[in-house]
């Protein structure tokens, strides 16, 4: 507190989103492992089986780091953006505001709690996959950090839109609309040296893939793209994100009248 | 006297909205109960809102313990509780829990007996593994309250606590409020039961369109603006008031049948001018059957100035 930090505070807002979470355990766990089973046994197991090694590897291992993009950016975009919003909605926040918690707790509370969530739906989805496809993880210390980096910067750019949004349509709409096709389009079912020449260049102006062949890379060590673009990227949408959050606290954008 | 909070020229415009505050220069004591007073829309929730951070001002300056609240603010918030006007929890929590959050968000370790004093106090330790959703609408507001006691504010704002809860649970509120003044917390309430300021604040402040129309000591307002009416029912009518009771500021009713009193706005001598008046209508030999005496309450001052605004 007297250091300007109130770590209490941000503890308490941590673990009661993670309540929160564990209230709808099975919601929010049970249907990302559903779909992402039903993606390995079409894509992994159906169709992987009739095609050749894509990348040095079979295809089903080809497309985990992809479906596992796949479905932590959406869960962790739309946790993240309906954590904060929920309390704008029902008028919590207003304990939030009255509070000794500034840009920084608030931060950690939320961001945090949906980084968590995230980082426990990956390690289930990794498990699951693991009944469906053999694969290895080449880089393991690269890829725990990568994981939890993507998980960061997108729960901070949940919580962005989450600030932004001023109905739940717009919540669901950047996930579904852009995230989603984004991320379907970006390489996950595919690498995109398969690609004719002018949509290669297409593709690699869409993000996603080079997250998608960042962690691709540090399960396979190989990618399309430059790793160290990838984690560039990552970080660098990760701190626009924190910069965000801190203008528009600065200004009460949204959470003051 | 000490002010625990000091508001100057705090002015609020709402964007394409109305001034909701307009240049309020407000002093708060330590220690005591202040109630606003005004009505729908008047500014009062805003005024709270400046204080505790939901609203930006658009001018002037709000001090709390010393501190200025645009710099300050996490050291002075620290010390501030909220009780809202809005109903506003999260449904699925349980009572206990939620009351252990918000000490959690002020900064304070985690202290299971405060919690448990306070919930008995508010009577929700029965309730205290429930959903708060399962709560009455009196309870939930109770939980609101146990919520802002959590972290032992010295200041607490009181967002009308009382709307829509039953009168014995009321009195049972303003006995706790009482309680927590005597404790050394400060209190400033809104309220639309004029009767619960006449009850409990020290001093009263009358809000209207923004403006703060007066401050005063509770005592020294109805004093100075109530007035003393007596009734004076009459044995006989009268034609007409009698000339040896000229003095006296009366008026007789459309049937002729009561005298009415009615003292100047200050009060005054009230009291002993309906006496003198008794008095002299014994003298006079003028009947009667019944008298009425009664003061005018801070409802009905808070009327008059609010019409005069
Ligand atoms: N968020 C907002 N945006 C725009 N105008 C607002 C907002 N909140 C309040 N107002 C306006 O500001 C004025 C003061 O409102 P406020 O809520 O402070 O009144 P109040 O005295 O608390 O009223 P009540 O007794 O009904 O609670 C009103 O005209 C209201 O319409
Ligand atoms: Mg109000």
């Amino acid at each position: 507190m007297h250091l300007g930090f109130n770590l209490r505070g941000a503890w308490a807002i941590y673990t009661t989103e993670l309540m929160r979470a564990f209230r709808t355990f099975f919601q929010s766990i049970f249907a990302p492992v559903l779909t992402t089973s039903l993606y390995f046994i079409v894509f992994g197991a159906a169709i992987g089986s009739r095609m050749s090694e894509v990348g040095g590897v079979s295809y089903g291992a080809f497309i985990i780091p992809g479906l596992l993009l796949l479905t932590l950016l959406g869960e962790t975009t739309s946790n993240a953006s309906f954590g904060i919003y929920m309390p704008r909605f029902t008028g919590t926040i207003y304990e939030l505001l009255s509070a000794p918690v500034g840009v920084a707790e608030t931060l950690i509370g939320f961001v945090g709690a949906a980084a968590t969530k995230s980082l426990i739906l990956a390690a289930i989805i990794l498990v699951t996959a693991s009944f469906f496809v053999d694969y290895q993880i080449a880089h393991p210390f690269y890829a725990v950090g990568f994981v939890l980096l993507v998980a960061a910067a997108f729960a901070l750019f949940g919580f962005l839109l989450g600030i932004w949004a001023d109905g739940f349509e717009k919540l669901q709409i950047v996930p579904m609309l852009i995230l989603q096709p984004l991320t379907f389009l970006g390489g996950t079912f595919y690498s995109i040296d398969m690609l004719p020449d002018p949509w290669r260049q297409v593709a690699l102006a869409n993000p996603i893939v080079y997250l998608v062949n960042g962690l691709r890379w540090t399960f396979t060590g190989r990618s399309d793209v430059n790793i160290w673009m990838s984690f560039g990227l990552t970080l660098g949408f990760l701190i626009a994100c924190v910069v965000a959050i801190a203008l528009i606290f600065r200004t009460g954008w949204r959470l003051r009248d | 006297m000490d002010a625990i909070l000091e508001l100057r020229g705090l002015t609020k415009r709402y964007a394409n909205g109305p001034t909701a505050l307009d240049s309020v220069d407000l002093e708060i004591r330590k220690g005591e109960i202040f109630a606003l007073l005004g009505p729908n829309g008047a500014g009062k929730t805003t005024l709270i809102g400046a204080v505790c951070g939901l609203v930006r001002p658009s001018g002037g300056t709000i001090r709390a313990f010393g501190l200025d609240l645009a710099h300050d603010w996490r050291r002075a918030r620290a010390r501030i509780g909220l009780v809202p006007q809005e109903m506003a929890t999260d449904m699925f929590t349980k009572v206990r829990h939620t009351v252990e959050y918000s000490r959690g968000l002020f900064g304070l370790a985690p202290d299971p007996a405060k919690i448990e004093a306070i919930l008995r106090a508010l009577s929700l330790w029965d309730k205290r593994e429930n959903q708060i959703r399962q709560l009455s609408g009196g309870m939930k507001r109770r939980v609101l309250i146990a919520k802002a006691l959590a972290h032992d504010p010295e200041l607490l704002f009181l967002d009308e606590p009382t709307a829509g809860v039953d009168v014995e649970l009321r009195r049972d509120m303003w006995a706790q409020i009482g309680a927590l003044r005597e404790g050394g917390t400060t209190i400033i309430l809104t309220t639309h039961y004029i009767e619960e300021a006449e009850e409990m604040a020290d001093r009263v402040g009358v809000i209207d369109k923004g403006k703060l129309l007066l401050v005063e000591d509770k005592r020294t307002l109805m004093a100075r603006l109530g007035r003393i009416e007596a009734d004076v029912a009459l044995a006989q009518p009268l034609s007409e008031i009698p000339a040896a009771l000229s003095g006296f500021a009366l008026e007789l009713s459309d049937d002729r049948s009561t005298l009415i009193y009615r003292s100047a706005d200050a009060g005054g001598d009230g009291q002993g001018e309906v006496a003198a008046l008794i008095k002299a209508l014994v003298a006079q030999g003028i009947d009667f059957t019944g008298i009425d005496q009664h003061r005018s309450s801070l409802e009905e001052i808070f009327v008059r100035l609010v019409e005069a605004n």
